[in-house]
């Protein structure tokens, strides 16, 4: 299934949160979620299980609530896709801290493989362009990936987006909590909110 | 004095000085005639933030977000967006959120337009199943009180409240060539 020239998700997603300082992570319900588990667990990983086509709007929401703090949102392209739209109220909003990068695999891994869009005819680079994130490029390298996780943390010129084409193959989920209330609960206590 | 301040105020005037007294931040909506007057004033507002979509699930999605970051939101919408909502609405479960919704009513009141009466005659349902409290406000007189209620036990009890606003209330839409 793997290909030659294809970036390592656990590698991408492991550059990007390295040097994460206050950053909030939110991972499409998936194997973007594992990655992020995988790269380690911290008070500020924003988990999806489920709300396919959801990540970009939660990040929106947060970006939009903390404008301070750098937002981004680590996505597959089966939920990218289905969220596309979302893609469209970003544009309007501008939101200058958020940045979205899909990890394309131009498949459906959780499913059994099946071909996605992206895998034929769509481009979800250019649908981001012209939703009105000037910011958006195709990432091929490694080299990319650090310097896209640096301009992360620069919350005066965003809203970015970027696509990471990526390795098929299927790794070793590593499972995050499963737990809504705890997950957006200890966020929310990352930033001196207490419960009701 | 406050007498004549409650005939001169309109309902969706009365629905935004509620929301600014909950300190609400974050209105995403997908436009709606019985919503327009309201939607008017929050994009003017100062203290909130008007959020356009492209379809009503984002805007759940946008509201877990927008709690995560500390910040309360109201999500407005038309009855047939319920519809288009209905998986999002597992976060409100899963989070727990204070959410609240107001949702202006189709088909059900002198509607002109079949197509809206499938989704309108099941919009409360669709909302009940999905674990979502539903108050509905029929005359000009009672959504203040209703739409208090609805913000109070969502923002204070984390329990989710859809305020529906009945086509009685707002007037059957007139097509005319």
């Amino acid at each position: 299934m793997s290909k030659a020239n294809l970036l390592d998700r656990r590698a991408v997603v492991s550059e990007l949160l390295r040097d994460r300082k206050g950053a909030f992570a939110i991972g499409g319900l998936g194997a973007s979620t594992y990655d992020i588990a995988a790269a380690g667990d911290h008070d500020r990983n924003f988990y999806l299980w489920g709300g396919m086509g959801g990540a970009v709007m939660i990040g929106l929401g947060l970006a939009l609530a903390q404008p301070t703090l750098p937002v981004i949102v680590i996505t597959g392209d089966g939920e990218m896709l289905m969220g596309m739209g979302s893609l469209a109220t970003v544009g309007l909003q501008q939101p200058k801290n958020l940045s979205i990068i899909v990890l394309d695999n131009e498949a459906y891994g959780e499913t059994g493989g099946q071909t996605s869009h992206t895998g034929g005819t769509a481009d979800l680079v250019g649908v981001a362009k012209a939703c009105g994130i000037g910011d958006s490029r195709a990432i091929s390298t490694m080299a990319e990936v650090e310097a896209f996780a640096s301009s992360l943390q620069d919350v005066t010129a965003g809203p970015r987006f970027a696509s990471a084409k990526i390795d098929g193959a299927n790794l070793e989920r590593v499972l995050s909590s499963r737990d809504g209330t705890y997950i957006v609960n200890r966020i929310r206590g990352s930033i001196g909110h207490t419960p009701i | 004095m406050h007498a004549r301040a409650e005939t001169a105020a309109s309902w969706p005037e009365e629905i935004f000085s509620i929301l600014q007294r909950f300190e609400v931040r974050q209105v995403p909506y997908v436009p709606d005639a019985g919503h327009s007057e309201l939607i008017e004033r929050v994009l003017g507002s100062s203290s909130m933030r008007g959020i356009a979509l492209t379809t009503e699930e984002e805007g759940v999605a946008l509201l877990a977000g927008a709690w995560a970051g500390g910040q309360r939101g109201v999500l407005l919408m038309q009855s047939s967006g319920v519809g288009n909502c209905i998986n999002m609405l597992s976060l409100v479960q899963i989070f727990r959120l204070p959410f609240l919704t107001l949702v202006t009513m189709r088909g059900e009141w002198g509607e002109f337009n079949p197509w809206q009466v499938p989704m309108g005659s099941n919009t409360q349902g669709i909302l009940e199943l999905s674990g979502i409290k539903v108050l509905r406000a029929s005359r000009p007189d009672e959504v203040r009180e209703v739409v208090e209620a609805g913000a109070a036990q969502a923002y204070n009890a984390c329990t989710p409240t859809a305020v529906l606003l009945s086509q009685r209330l707002i007037g059957a839409k007139v097509f005319t060539k």
